[in-house]
């Protein structure tokens, strides 16, 4: 099952199919926490260097200014097969690298939007973003210690989340879990298919 | 080039794109932060690449992802995936990328990732 151009060549057999996941959520919502939990190895973290044009470019020199932003990337593995090698990936948390997530959902089988109930306000640009893609999502509650408790239904009410998108409660340090968190994500993905012609 | 530039104290000082002689990833070919690098196995060690390069061709004996070469390697996800293009193009390792499909993931695929992960 290759797909990109660049795949291909003798050994094929010998190669994994990777598979991705994506966990959103606002800052501090428990993302790599949960990933350190169901991750066959610490949590990792990779940087992209993004070079942005700068406001006012001055015409006359010719040489556009640009600054250049580090954005870290932490990510997790587990192997699910000898075949197959699933990652985690944990979006940036400001929301100003947004582009940035466009990259790591393509090809992503589903999105894990994390939610802090103290902090509910953080987590509307990542349920409106994947929300727009069509990608399949759940909405996973972290249930901090001392945190305010509420139900499904107000947690639903309270994000506007549409009925069809699934919601589960968590404890992102808690392997069991997490795990449960993400055998969730892939049963609404697999439920979210459109019917075979 | 004097492979002293490269090391951590110096890391701000020196550009990213210096160790790819300021070549950005081709867009056509873009490779995946998922996206699994093995090297084709050989005989001989490969010449005439640099020392980012060898990193990379020895690490990449088991097949690895752009995003754990990023970590290994210690460059940035830019570099690295210039950095598996040139080992590509010389025809020294082979990639797999997660299946995009347009519609949907296929089910045979989340059906072994769900047995995975019920197995954990």
């Amino acid at each position: 099952m290759a797909s990109a151009s660049s795949d291909g060549g003798k050994g094929m057999d010998m190669i994994p199919t990777p598979v991705k996941i994506i966990v959103a959520g606002g800052f501090g919502a428990g993302k790599t926490t949960l990933v350190a939990s169901v991750s066959e190895v610490p949590p990792l973290s990779t940087e992209e260097v993004l070079t942005e044009a700068s406001d006012g470019v001055d015409d006359l020199s010719g040489v556009e200014r640009k600054t250049t932003t580090t954005v870290a990337l932490d990510f997790g593995r587990i192997t699910i097969s000898p075949r197959h090698v699933l990652y985690l990936f944990g979006t940036p948390g400001q929301e100003r690298f947004w582009f940035m997530w466009n990259d790591l959902a393509r090809g992503a089988i589903g999105t894990v939007v994390l939610v802090d109930t103290r902090r509910l306000e953080t987590s509307f640009a990542a349920i409106d973003f994947f929300e727009r893609r069509k990608i399949p999502f759940i909405v996973a509650v972290n249930c901090f210690d001392n945190a305010p408790r509420y139900t499904e239904d107000e947690i639903r009410e309270a994000l506007v989340i549409p009925d069809r998108v699934p919601i589960v409660m968590c404890d992102a340090r808690n392997r069991d879990t997490s795990k449960l968190v993400l055998i969730k994500l892939v049963r609404h993905a697999m439920a979210s298919q459109p019917a075979k012609v | 080039m004097d492979d002293g530039w490269y090391d951590e104290e110096a890391g701000p000082l020196v550009r990213p794109y210096t160790i790819t002689s300021g070549r950005t990833p081709s867009p056509n070919m873009k490779l995946d932060v998922a996206t699994q690098v093995m090297t084709i196995r050989s005989e001989t060690e490969p010449t005439g690449l640099g020392p980012e390069h060898l990193q990379i061709v020895r690490q990449c004996r088991q097949p690895y992802s752009i995003a754990e070469i990023g970590v290994y390697v210690n460059r940035p996800l830019g570099v690295v995936r210039v950095l598996c293009g040139d080992l590509i193009d010389r025809g020294l390792v082979i990639t797999r990328s997660p299946p995009v499909q347009v519609e949907a993931p296929d089910h045979e695929l989340l059906q072994a990732v769900l047995n995975g992960l019920s197995k954990l």
